[in-house]
């Protein structure tokens, strides 16, 4: 999965999609997610990067990922 | 390294400017205690869900209530409305408070005399006395609030029965001006009812009409329908003793005082538009005081509110069962708690408070029960912050009605704690078991056995 390009992301959290005009806002975990989607990063890799910085079980982690990566594709801001 | 505090991610589409169903967000900061109790050890204790009475909101509830009343008029008496909330232990912190007892059964009734209340100070109120039950409010002379003229003829025979004089009062309902009209309880002020059965039970004279009793509707958003009811009664009364010469000595406004909740489908917030105790208090004793009673000849003025005493004291903690993603893109929390024990979701959006801390970004999303049934919606709209299985919540307001009105259905009935006024923690209502529920089933002996292929 991979943060479409033309996206704008801000520091506060604040995306934009200039295609559609919609513009969302996400929580600091997300913002670091979408920004290591951004990097190319795999699913796994963000996974370990997760895993490492925060308080979390994998299961826990891995049910939060599918369900934002959803939510990011059905968003238009990531396509597969 | 201490790692960092988890969040489940969320990304979320801002609509600004446009109407929004699922409001804006009203929680700031965690519920982590109730009166200085820790909602986790509480739910580490005695399980969860778990039912939280405040003994301090109960008694702080009720003084100001009393308070708004006895300011204004000189002769107040609260009825604790058993059917409201009849746990014992919440039922006597009000006849501690000087309650007496309101109810509606003889379940009810019972109830109220094994809490110890003097039978003098019990009001029998609604449609369904038994004989036995009839003939135990006399013995105890009690007040008797007759509902129906099937009700005041068997209790003239009674009376002959046992010979003694009860003490009674007439139910009667009226317009205020409010829809709906409460006309199936009581006897009706505007097509002459009332009048029929006051003059039934002063002209058989085996009765002592001592009081009137009306009931004027539930969640009453408006106070004034009060003072058109106190008015009604008040001039009732005068005419009472203008043609009797008999003096009416109390006039008992019922209950029906809206609580904080926000009922469904409403715009504002309960706490917004529900009427202050004051509200209430200055329409009642307005009109009162202004009947034609002199200062010596004020009735007793009886007020049976149950809902806007109890309903703040509640809360329900419970637990995150699981989260989901509906097909329409809302998130789904299911909870532990379910309206078999929440009976009042059906009428309120009631305010869930996570129990740990979040921070400030929310989803909206629908807040479902654990049953397998399609109905058990906690709330339909609402604007939480993202949680996790295993995270815990609290429910206000949960106080009326949820005890009395709930169902052994599915699962069972929790454990209900009170805290008292040191904040110590006590165990009022044990949860239910399968064994609680087996002792009262009885299994035909042909059905013993069977044999599954």
């Amino acid at each position: 999965m991979k943060i479409k390009k033309n996206i704008a992301i801000s520091e506060s959290g604040f995306i934009f999609n200039p295609t559609t005009g919609d513009s969302f806002s996400t929580n600091p975990i997300g913002f670091e997610i979408i920004h290591l989607l951004k990097e190319d990063k795999n699913k796994e890799e963000i996974k370990q990067t997760i895993l490492s910085r925060y308080a979390v079980d994998e299961s826990t982690f891995e049910k939060d990922f599918y369900d934002f990566s959803t939510l990011l594709q059905n968003s238009q801001i990531a396509e597969e | 390294m201490e790692k960092l505090r988890y969040e489940r991610p969320v990304v979320k589409k801002l609509n600004t400017g446009m109407m929004n169903k699922f409001g804006t967000r009203t929680e700031y900061n965690p519920v982590t205690h109730i009166d200085g109790v820790s909602v986790k050890e509480l739910i580490g204790q005695y399980g969860s869900p778990l039912f939280v009475i405040s003994e301090r909101t109960i008694r702080q509830t009720y003084q100001d209530c009393k308070r708004a009343f006895t300011n204004r008029y000189p002769r107040v008496q609260m009825a604790w409305s058993y059917k409201t909330n009849y746990i014992n232990a919440v039922c006597n912190v009000f006849h501690q408070e000087g309650s007496w007892a309101e109810v509606v059964s003889g379940f009810e009734y019972n109830k109220a005399l094994q809490n110890g209340v003097p039978g003098n100070k019990i009001i029998f109120n609604g449609p369904d006395k038994t004989d036995n039950d009839l003939k135990l409010a006399i013995d105890h002379n009690s007040l008797i609030h007759i509902d129906h003229l099937d009700e005041l003829y068997r209790l003239m025979e009674i009376t002959k029965e046992v010979n003694k004089r009860p003490r009674v009062a007439i139910r009667v309902n009226m317009d205020t001006g409010v829809y709906p009209m409460w006309d199936r309880f009581g006897f009706n002020y505007e097509t002459g009812q009332a009048w029929d059965a006051i003059n039934k039970i002063i002209l058989n004279d085996q009765m002592d009409l001592v009081g009137l009793h009306c009931h004027i509707g539930t969640f009453m958003l408006t106070a004034n329908a009060y003072a058109i009811a106190a008015s009604k009664l008040a001039d009732l009364a005068y005419h009472i003793h203008a043609k009797f010469n008999k003096k009416i000595t109390y006039i008992d406004l019922g209950g029906g005082f809206a609580s904080k909740n926000t009922l469904r489908g409403s715009y504002l917030q309960g706490n917004v538009s529900s009427p202050s105790f004051d509200d209430y208090a200055e329409a009642i004793c307005s009109a009162l005081l202004n009947a034609e009673y002199s200062k010596q000849e004020l009735p007793l003025l009886i007020l049976e509110t149950g809902r806007a005493l109890i309903d703040d004291a509640g809360s329900l903690c419970g637990t995150v069962l699981a989260n989901k993603r509906l097909s329409d893109g809302r998130r789904a929390t299911i909870m532990d708690f379910g309206v078999n024990i929440l009976f009042t979701s059906f009428w309120y959006e009631h305010k869930l408070s996570p129990a740990q801390e979040f921070s400030h970004y929310t989803e909206d999303g629908v807040v479902y029960g654990p049953l397998c049934m399609n109905i058990d919606v906690i709330r339909e709209n609402i604007t939480l912050p993202p949680m996790k299985k295993g995270d815990n919540v609290v429910v206000h307001s949960v106080g009326a009605y949820n005890m009395t009105q709930w169902m052994q259905f599915i699962a069972m009935r929790p454990n209900v704690v009170m805290i008292d006024m040191d904040s110590k923690v006590h165990l009022i209502r044990n949860k239910e078991t399968l064994e609680y529920i087996n002792n009262i089933e009885e299994m035909p002996a042909y059905l013993k056995e069977f044999t599954l292929s």
